[in-house]
């Protein structure tokens, strides 16, 4: 069987590509860089691949508002053609700055399909920048990535987190499995702050589309792949949760034929 | 010529929605106007779009600026909220960028309207706040914006709604050749042209330029005098240091021909550890990591920079030491910053903060704010740093900042070549930090705030980003033949540098310039950010260039390495420099400095005996003293986890609240194996004895790497010198000491110094009255470790547990906390015994390495009490202390627990060489036997109850406190950043 191919788009200012890599490639797929101008020269690059990630950073600075700048040299070319790679049944995973940038360039939520951006990912509440271990939990069936019910311990590492939209989209979101993930707490209580870091309501932590196969999430589930990566590993309890993500991202991908 | 067409946008968050950005100026406004009643802040960002763009605003206005679902825009007027607020009553105040100075935003912009198929010549960014007031006027919210919304060295301040657009930009230069008379200049008027033009170059140095150009036959040119300038700066040539002294103290006379070489060098040389690839010679010390890769680090200074605009100097700091290590070998690969500031207290009474300096709490937050832009949006963990405060930084904070990197075995060496091309790479050159190296070789004083705003850069970490991620494919591809970053003065520091050995041939006028109107002589000296210079041979120049742009980093030839000695520098045909190399670093005349040192009189630790000790009240006292207290407000706005590196992140614990003893990072994703890092500092003991100091802050260096499972045996350091103004007598003795402490502290410990950087001259001139900083040694130690899930963390694991006390107590109060929470002096100067650390560092090593250790702690600031309630805070358990099991020592002979010994001295003595290891009942035996020749005792026990408690020599109870009351004392004083 052929090995899963992902790309890892990246651009001034991305900063968890290697990260990402890593994590992909422990999953069992076979990663490559692509730049965002390589892309938009040639926007067909992206035919092969079954996985795209948009990794985490702080492209062009998030200079204006995170993720802006990356979105609007994406709309012209690279966007449709990454919409066809989505319609042929490839999954397309925003991590932090990524998840910024899929929501920008409506990718995300996209919960009537029209393209527009109907949510927006917007400063802390705490005013800002935190980096700080989380738990999430999966709460939809629908994910290509996620098993409804499965937590996963990892960092967020933002200063613009926190989850808006109206009210309209936000009960259609939750009423339609599009909730991805949540923040929650260890012992069951309401993860008010720090265990929700940036006051996104209702505790979201990462949405995906209609299809389940576009995700976006601001925490780092490739943060923690390996056995030392999680803060309490000297207190018993072993990193690589975030690897669950990817490996299943890697079973879909090649169930898919991609 | 035609009106430049401009428009402005505003933006802002739709009322209803939560705005941070208000909130923050709302609360900042309300404590800078108490009387004001602040009732509302609405926060407005405006771009001002300059060209086809103005046109095209409203478009770039909806699809660009403003979020759909979030924001509001308006062109021209303020958006219909504020604009109805105003009508109202409240007041706006807008705050801009000066022309020239960097506005990172402005390059994203352009490139997103072009993507949008507009252009714009220029995007200028101005924050707006709508302010509703009961009594305000503009006066008043003038001066408060000055105090809290702006700092008027980078930005300026304006009143009212309307908002006046202007385009700046400076007429072409038309090219003049300067010459500066000096062949018949007397001392007075060389005196003169040092200051008039800027040079901090003594009447001595000056004497031997003229003397230059007397035999010369001609005069120089302005460049002439400012390349001598850099080079033989105090910043660049480390002229004190490196030069001659002679040291007359207590312990008799001594000469140096060049003291840093004398000492610690030295120590290196005499170490001759097989492991250290490069030492002192590049921009940072290499030691071998793996068979293929080496590890470097450096620490910078950017203390006078961040004294005037906390937020650009902090930012530019880790900046530039990120190039360093760019700049290290053919290019190493950055993956840890390390930050450490010394501050006034927080608390600083406004009164005594000196006219024209910044309150402590400002530069905190401007100095946070900055490393954390700067390091977060480079993608590299700030993961290691520390906090010491002391009232006699108010005039004249210090800001270290380190990086390490990874670098190839076969990329550490590097030379120009004759021949090869001079490449500059990376953002362009404009008038920012001109005479920055000339500016931190001087005294700050009143007037510096003003006087030096050329001096203070903001930087642009995206550019530094581009240029990393090119860099390193070109080392990878072999094109390189040498690189170094652009620092201190400039071009002019880096391509002289680069070419000692050749000569170099310059064309300053290739080079791309920020705006019009730079003489050669400021291109030439201008340390505008994230620039770096390549010498490539020539066959190769094509591919860096075609490596490069694809990152979309300016690449300029700006001339050629030569093989001629001399340093040539060119605007058009016209030369403006002809140097030979040699002079130029060699030139510099060598003065014997004077070095004086007076011990102060030891005096015994002043004890209050009209009021009974209270311990536990110390125990808090102590973990809320600023030097001990929580540092997590700063740490999380650092990015500590990106690059998926972090084994033992900085805060460590149940719930990650306690702080670690040293970080440990995988540079290579995957990879278990490590590199520890730590720090060792004391300013406190630097009046009393600075060669202890010295001694002091390499054993605690070494013993945090112990702490955490690395081997201090494979360590190297780093010395970072911050120092009063050195040319008086009594702080170069001060400085001589110190140095020869770290000499014999690295001989002693067979632990090589790497790599160091000094910054003197840190006094504060106000009324006719100098503060000097207390004199400040900051030791980094970095380390190999194998395996990183051997290593250890300092929270308490499981109840039930031992507590061992590694090491020996002796009464060591000089400098301790316990002093300085008491409002107390005197006491015994802790001394380092190397031969028992060495002992303690390997015992305590082979028991974590064998797994018999399940949390590691060293005594430092507030001694074992504080150790042993932050590795309780840490585990979220108890422990119980028995003070009368504790292994002490008085004056060299066993005087195990005498009864004259107090239990505050036992519980709070700083004496170094000491580690507080929890080890399970049935890992005692085998963890008492590698300690069979190493001082130790159980002292204590891990218990399930949420209290600390200590049971004094006497068996009473002299410390029972509840665990949470203890986090509260920690976590308080720097919470939110001291601002509550």
């Amino acid at each position: 069987m052929s090995a899963v191919r992902a790309a890892v788009l990246r651009t001034a200012g991305t900063n968890c590509d290697a990260e990402a890599v890593h994590a992909l490639r422990r999953a069992g797929a076979e990663p490559h860089l692509v730049h965002l101008h390589a892309l938009m020269r040639a926007p067909q690059r992206l035919d092969g691949f079954g996985i795209v990630v948009f990794p985490g950073g702080f492209t062009y600075g998030d200079d204006i508002a995170s993720g802006v700048v990356f979105a609007v040299e994406m709309r012209e070319r690279v966007l449709p053609a990454l919409r066809r790679r989505v319609a042929a049944g490839a999954l397309v995973l925003g991590i932090c700055n990524g998840f910024q940038i899929l929501v920008r360039a409506g990718l995300l939520p996209d919960t009537d399909g029209s393209g527009r951006q109907t949510a927006s990912l917007q400063p802390n509440a705490s005013g800002k920048f935190e980096c700080r271990w989380v738990r999430l939990r999966a709460v939809t069936d629908r994910c290509a990535f996620l098993e409804r019910g499965q937590e996963i311990d990892c960092p967020v590492a933002h200063a613009e987190g926190r989850f808006v939209t109206d009210d309209a989209t936000h009960t259609h979101l939750a009423e339609h499995g599009q909730v991805a993930l949540r923040y929650v707490r260890a012992d069951g209580r309401a993860p008010e702050y720090p265990w929700n870091p940036n006051g996104s309501r209702d505790d979201v932590a990462g949405v995906c589309d209609p299809t389940g196969r576009v995700l976006g999430l601001m925490p780092h589930p490739e943060r923690n792949v390996e056995s030392w990566h999680h803060p309490r590993w000297t207190r018993g309890t072993p990193g690589g949760a975030g690897l669950d993500l990817f490996a299943r991202a890697v079973r879909v991908a090649r169930g898919d034929g991609c | 010529m035609s009106t430049p067409a401009l428009a402005l946008v505003h933006v802002s968050v739709r009322a209803g929605l939560r705005d941070p950005a208000a909130e923050q100026a709302e609360s900042a406004l309300r404590h800078a106007l108490p009387h004001a009643g602040v009732r509302a802040v609405r926060f407005v960002q405006g771009y001002v779009l300059e060209g086809d763009a103005a046109s095209d605003a409203e478009r770039i206005a909806r699809e660009i600026l403003a979020d759909p679902v979030t924001q509001e825009w308006s062109v021209g007027a303020l958006p219909d909220d504020s604009a109805a607020e105003v009508r109202g009553g409240a007041l706006v105040v807008s705050v801009a960028r000066r022309p020239g100075v960097m506005d990172p935003v402005e390059a994203s912009c352009v490139r997103a309207i072009a993507a949008l198929g507009s252009a714009a010549r220029s995007v200028r960014t101005v924050r707006r706040y709508v302010v509703t007031a009961e009594r305000l006027d503009d006066d008043a919210l003038r001066d408060a914006a000055r105090r809290v919304l702006a700092n008027e060295v980078v930005e300026e301040i304006r009143l009212g709604p309307a908002f006046e657009l202007r385009a700046v930009h400076p007429a072409p230069y038309a090219f003049r050749r300067v010459e500066v008379p000096l062949r018949g200049a007397d001392d007075a008027r060389l005196a003169a042209v040092s200051r008039e033009m800027g040079l901090s170059l003594t009447v001595l140095e000056m004497q031997a330029i003229r003397d230059f150009f007397v035999r010369e036959g001609r005069e120089p040119t302005d460049v002439e005098l400012e390349t001598l300038a850099q080079t033989w700066s105090e910043h660049c040539k480390h002229k004190t240091l490196a030069g001659a002294v002679r040291y007359r103290g207590p312990d008799g006379e001594r000469r140096y021909r060049n003291l840093l070489k004398e000492t610690v060098f030295e120590a290196t040389r005499r170490i001759a550890r097989e492991d250290c690839l490069s030492v002192f010679s590049d921009n940072a010390g290499v030691i071998a990591f793996d068979d293929a890769h080496g590890v470097c680090m450096k620490v910078e200074t950017h203390n006078h920079p961040s004294a005037i605009e906390p937020y650009g100097g902090s930012g530019t700091g880790i900046g530039g030491v990120i190039r360093d290590i760019l700049g290290t070998g053919l290019g190493a690969r950055p993956f840890l910053n390390t930050d450490v500031f010394c501050l006034a207290p927080p608390d600083t009474a406004e009164e005594d903060v000196p006219k024209g300096s910044l309150h402590p709490r400002r530069v905190l937050h401007g100095v946070v704010a900055g490393v954390r832009d700067y390091g977060n949006r480079m993608g590299i963990p700030t993961a290691s740093g520390g906090l010491y405060f002391d009232p006699r930084y108010v005039g004249n904070p210090l800001v270290f900042c380190g990086t390490l990197g990874l670098i190839p075995r076969d990329r550490v060496a590097k030379a120009a070549q004759p021949g090869d091309a001079i490449l500059a790479v990376g953002g362009r050159t404009g008038r920012d930090g001109i005479h920055g190296a000339t500016f931190s070789s001087a005294e700050l004083h009143e007037g510096s705030e003003t006087v030096s705003a050329g001096a203070v850069q903001i930087g642009n970490p995206i550019e530094e980003k581009r240029v990393l991620d090119a860099l390193l494919v070109a080392r990878d591809a072999g094109l390189l033949s040498a690189v170094t970053d652009c620092g201190a003065g400039g071009f002019s520091s880096a391509v002289g540098e680069m070419g000692e050995h050749t000569g170099a041939r310059v064309q300053l006028d290739r080079a791309p310039l920020k705006y019009d109107g730079l003489s050669y002589a400021e291109i030439w000296i201008s340390e505008a950010q994230e620039r770096m210079v390549l010498a490539v041979a020539p066959r190769n120049v094509a591919r860096v260039r075609e490596i490069f742009e694809a990152e979309d980093v300016e690449v300029t030839e700006l001339g050629t390495f030569t093989g001629d000695g001399r340093l040539q520098l060119f605007h058009g045909a016209e030369q403006v420099a002809d140097l030979p190399m040699e002079f130029v670093h060699d030139g510099l005349p060598r003065i014997e400095r004077e070095a004086v040192w007076d011990a102060p009189a030891a005096t015994p630790f002043a004890w209050d005996d009209t009021r009974g000790d209270d311990l536990g009240r110390d125990l808090h006292a102590l973990l809320g003293a600023w030097n001990v207290c929580s540092r997590e407000w700063v740490i999380r706005q650092y990015d500590h986890e990106v690059q998926g590196g972090s084994a033992v992140k900085p805060l460590v614990g149940a719930g990650a609240d306690a702080p670690g003893d040293a970080t440990v990072v995988t540079p290579i994703i995957g990879s278990p194996r490590g590199v520890a890092v730590s720090l060792g500092a004391n300013p406190r003991l630097g009046d009393a004895d600075p060669r202890a100091m010295a001694w002091n802050a390499v054993d605690e260096a070494l013993r945090n790497l112990c702490a955490v499972g690395a081997d201090p045996r494979r360590a190297a350091l780093l010395d970072n010198f911050s120092w009063g103004n050195a040319s008086k007598p009594d702080r170069l003795g001060s400085l001589v000491l110190a140095a020869e402490g770290l000499r014999d502290a690295a001989l002693a410990f067979g632990t090589p110094f790497v790599s160091g950087k000094d910054s003197l001259n840190n006094e504060y001139q106000v009324g006719g009255r100098t503060i000097a900083i207390p004199p400040t040694l900051l030791v980094s130690a970095f380390c190999v470790v194998d395996d990183v899930r051997r290593c250890t963390t300092s929270d308490l694991a499981a109840a039930g547990d031992r507590l061992y006390l590694v090491g020996v107590t002796r009464d060591a109060l000089c400098g301790s906390h316990l002093g300085l929470v008491r409002g107390t002096t005197g006491g015994a100067v802790p001394h380092v015994v190397p031969e028992e650390s060495l002992a303690v560092f390997d015992a305590v090593h082979a028991a974590i390495q064998a797994g018999l250790v399940r949390a590691c702690h060293d005594c430092s600031e507030g001694g074992l009490g504080v150790a042993v309630a932050e590795m309780a805070l840490g585990g979220a358990l108890g422990a119980d202390l028995q003070l009368a099991q504790v292994p002490f020592e008085e004056d060299g002979s066993a005087q195990t627990h005498a009864s004259s010994v107090r239990d505050a001295t036992l519980l709070y003595s700083e004496s170094p060489g000491r580690l507080v290891c929890e080890v399970a009942p049935e890992h005692a035996a085998r963890f008492e036997a590698l300690l069979r020749d190493v001082p130790h005792a159980a002292v204590g026990t891990v218990t399930a109850t949420p209290r600390v408690r200590v049971i004094g020599m006497r068996g009473g109870v002299c410390v029972d406190e509840p665990l949470e009351a203890l986090r509260a004392s920690f976590t308080r004083p720097l919470r939110d950043g001291a601002v509550s």
